[in-house]
């Protein structure tokens, strides 16, 4: 603070201010009252986990999502945006996490779109496509306007995005995770543009999981967490673990690696398991990577976004293809099986969006809970109704799902109870070896540590668990070991004993050096 | 919750499963049912002859036909496909018919086969099942959106029924006693206890049916296939196999609504049943069934099914020009679709909002 050079310019005006800002959807409440203000000309950064409300409260800024109590000033006067267009026409626009292009259509059209140049016969084209050039120009990518996204690699279709938003000349600039998918020389280069964009006096406002890279560039810093705003300072102030600790707090307890017991048989084995991405053929997403769980053993794997975690998991469950590597359940080869006969095997899969992958949202919780093991039921041909009512009684009973039974819809169930029955779904199949892709997504403390005991309680029965998260302080709970992956690889190993820096650390370096 | 009203009052839900009486079903289904009861009332009360026990057999007579249509149609539909062929198939089913009725010439024997009407029916049966199952490989195997496989079928299918005919119409159907191919217009003539023998099967295809969808493995796997194939899949479903099976099964009702047009008609013509594939669809979208998939029932679809054919017949007796019936039953079927499409919307709110929550927190 001292120190005049380092210190941010604390003059330099606040353009943008949210004052009290909640948003509710339904009884989770996203955001509780954050108050947050953007600088002209400078980069202000949002750190927090996955769920603490980041994405929200830009999607609020920027007109997307309508925050239930609160306000926003522009330039010291309210404003309320009905739409992300309107929000635009004030000078502030948003790079969002998903990318929002039309992947049939050109990059000059994706750039221009919803704002097409008129010109005397419709639109014009050619100056479209020469101020699509310029800014592929300033992006320092040499991709030609006229190429359809689609054929693009992620990076560089993350870069069409970000041409979009500089070519609005918008006064506050809203990027969420834009460097999720560049490698790092394209990383410099949008350094090199939010430098300018500073200079020209855009205020910035940045969220990204790689810590050390947004330290790099942010001017202020501003720590969410379960949606309250826990801490901000100037970038003089912090370091690494400063933001870490804010981050993650240290008031959960996700409960401890079960012990008192033998690990057996290994369960699962992979071997040089290569996954190539379905879209850009060739780019490998999991890169000869090779694990062994025992029966009875709780793996984490922690990793960001775009580490291959959830590429690898949906490969041994017989999802996605492999490119190259073996996958051993109990020491037979199952990679030429199909995703039913793997269950039959013994190895289930808890994919990572429960809405999408995990439930049928038109039957109803007893009927998703006793979907994977129907067969079962079978009496000759028909169905016994009261065996499927017993078994889908117990698991509502051993998953501990609140419902008003098997009868209610699924919709009418809270995200943790959704949860639930997809693992108690998985479950009912019996099991040896469990994989569960991001469990605790987008459900809350209880309902994790709930999700959490059950599987330590199957662990302590034997059954071989592997869960992924991108949650630190979801590594250092059940987990017996805990293996770090980016970019497709295992980065670094540790016991239940890990710091959360040393975890933190290890997936992020790989992808910032 | 916002989406509390999901939760105080049980969602109807077109899975049949539970025997249980739910309110929501109830009303699901009460609109088709207030509707035919409309419909009876006001014919009734226009024309002495609508109320009568031999017109209701006579139409119902009628219905069997786009009933039996529309139970395979309605497979197909849960699984979120379309069946656009089944109008041809039922056309060809009646051609193979009075093209084997007629005897088949075995040049290299130098004798004429007639084979019996059974044998008959089983080929036809058959042949409906195999034209199915190419929808359903092209469908599931190659990737091919049912709409547009199932409208190549329809076209192919048709021009084979003409090919074999050179566009003619088979007349004899009787068969011949002394070649003891008699029979074949007992499904059209014949009644049990005065019921017509194709309200018969189509009251047997709908009890078989909905056993298969609330009482078996494969409707279940039919209904999670059809309401999310992803989740299906990663549960261990074959939703391949289901895939291919409900166009294989739409094939054969369809063989067997074409045998019974032919015997009704005592003859066989190649463009019989041309346009019935959109009747069948909407019957079974009347009868409540969701075009998305995974939602929809049989008691729902046979209702559609009444529906339509007792407002057309109606229409007829109270001596309406049949293009007003056109219209009329246009109308029916954007009523029924308006009003699907709000009660499903009403619905689709409850998973929106819960869904939202946590694609938010992930996102943040």
């Amino acid at each position: 603070m001292t120190r005049p050079d380092a210190a941010p310019d604390r003059d330099a005006a606040v353009v943008l201010t949210a004052n009290n800002i909640a948003k509710a959807y339904g009884s989770v409440h996203a955001l509780k009252g954050v108050n947050f203000e953007v600088r002209r000309g400078k980069v202000t950064t949002l750190f927090g986990e996955n769920g603490a409300g980041k994405s929200t409260l830009m999607k609020i800024l920027s007109g997307v999502v309508k925050p239930t109590s609160g306000a926003i000033e522009l330039d010291g006067s309210p404003v309320t945006f009905a739409s992300a267009s309107e929000a635009r026409d004030a000078g502030i626009s948003i790079i969002h996490q998903e990318l929002s292009l039309a992947p049939n259509m050109s990059v000059r059209d994706n750039i221009f779109m919803g704002r097409e140049i008129a010109g005397p016969t419709g639109i014009d084209y050619a100056e479209e496509a020469r101020q699509a050039k310029v800014l592929m120009a300033e992006l320092e990518e040499d991709i030609d306007p006229m190429t359809p996204v689609e054929t693009l690699r992620l990076g560089q279709q993350q870069i069409v995005e970000i041409a979009r938003a500089l070519s609005v000349n918008s006064r506050i600039l809203i990027m969420d995770e834009p460097t999720s998918a560049l490698s790092a020389a394209e990383v410099e280069v949008l350094f090199k543009v939010i430098g300018d964009l500073k200079s020209r006096g855009v205020a910035i406002v940045y969220i990204s999981h790689h810590l050390e890279e947004a330290l790099q560039i942010t001017d202020y810093a501003v720590v969410l967490r379960d949606g309250a705003m826990t801490a901000k300072a100037d970038r003089a102030d912090i370091d690494l673990e400063w933001i870490v600790r804010n981050m993650v707090g240290e008031n959960y307890h996700l409960g401890t690696p079960p012990t008192g017991y033998q690990f057996g048989e290994v369960a699962l084995s992979v071997r040089d398991l290569t996954v190539t991405d379905a879209a850009n053929t060739g780019i490998a997403v999991v890169d000869r990577l090779s694990l062994d769980v025992r029966a009875g053993e709780i793996v984490c794997i922690y990793g960001l976004m775009g580490a291959g975690r959830t590429e690898m998991l949906e490969c041994i469950a017989g999802r996605v293809p492999k490119a190259g590597g073996e996958v051993r359940l109990e020491g037979r080869e199952i990679s030429r099986l199909t995703i039913a006969e793997r269950i039959a095997q013994g190895l289930a899969l808890v994919p990572e969006d429960r809405q999408r992958d995990g439930l049928v949202q038109t039957m109803t919780v007893g009927e998703n809970l006793s979907l994977a093991s129907i067969g079962a039921f079978a009496k000759r041909v028909l169905l016994s109704r009261s065996t499927e009512r017993a078994m889908v009684d117990q698991s509502i009973k051993s998953v501990t799902i609140k419902t008003a039974g098997g009868h209610a819809a699924i919709g009418s169930l809270s995200g943790g109870n959704q949860q639930k029955v997809v693992i108690g779904k998985m479950l009912t199949t019996h099991p040896r070896v469990i994989l569960l892709d991001e469990p605790s997504r987008g459900i809350d403390i209880g309902a994790k540590a709930e999700v959490f005991r059950l599987l330590a309680e199957r662990a302590r029965d034997g059954l071989a668990v592997v869960f992924s998260t991108s949650e630190v302080a979801e590594c250092l709970s059940i987990a017996h070991r805990i293996i770090v992956m980016a970019r497709g690889k295992i980065s670094a190993e540790f016991g239940s004993d890990a710091s959360k820096e040393q975890i933190m650390a290890a997936s992020g370096e790989a992808v910032v050096h | 919750m916002t989406n509390a009203a999901s939760t105080t009052t049980p969602p109807s839900r077109a899975s049949a499963s539970g025997g249980g009486f739910e309110l929501g079903r109830v009303l699901l289904e009460g609109r088709a049912y207030f509707a035919l009861i409309l419909i009876i009332a006001v014919f009734s009360f226009l024309s002495p002859y609508y109320f009568t026990v031999g017109n209701f057999l006579t139409m119902a007579s009628h219905v069997a036909l786009f009933g039996i249509l529309a139970i395979g149609m309605l497979l197909v539909i849960l699984n979120g496909g379309i069946d656009l062929s089944v109008g041809s198939t039922l056309g060809l089913s009646g051609v193979i018919a009075g093209f084997l009725m007629q005897g088949v010439t075995l040049p290299w024997f130098g004798v004429i086969l007639y084979p019996p009407v059974w044998v008959v029916a089983i080929l036809a049966c058959g042949l409906g099942g195999l034209i199915g199952l190419v929808n359903g490989v092209l469908i599931a195997r190659f990737k091919v959106p049912a709409f547009v496989a199932t409208l190549g079928v329809m076209y192919m299918v048709r021009g084979i029924a003409l090919l074999i005919t050179n566009g003619l119409t088979y007349n004899s159907l009787g068969g011949r006693p002394d070649l003891g191919n008699q029979g074949f217009d007992w499904l059209g003539f014949n009644r049990i206890m005065g019921v017509p023998i194709g309200v018969v099967v189509m009251v047997v295809l709908a009890f078989l049916g909905s056993l298969v969808l609330t009482r078996t493995p494969f409707g279940r796997w039919l209904y999670a296939s059809g309401g999310n194939e992803r989740a299906a899949e990663l549960s261990g479903v074959p939703t391949r196999f289901v895939q291919m099976t409900v166009y294989a099964l739409s094939g054969v009702c369809a063989a067997i609504a074409g045998l019974i047009l032919s015997s009704q008609l005592t003859s066989a013509g190649p463009t019989a049943g041309t346009t019935y594939e959109l009747t069948a669809i909407a019957a079974v979208v009347i009868g409540g069934a969701a075009l998305t998939g995974g939602r929809g029932n049989i008691r729902g679809t046979m209702l559609g099914a009444f529906v339509i054919g007792f407002l057309s017949d109606g229409l007829v007796i109270i001596g309406i020009s049949s293009y007003w019936q056109t219209v009329f039953t246009g109308a029916v079927i954007v009523l029924a679709v308006l009003l699907n499409a709000i009660q499903y919307r009403g619905r689709a709110k409850a998973p929106a909002v819960a869904g939202a929550t946590p694609a938010a927190k992930l996102a943040g």
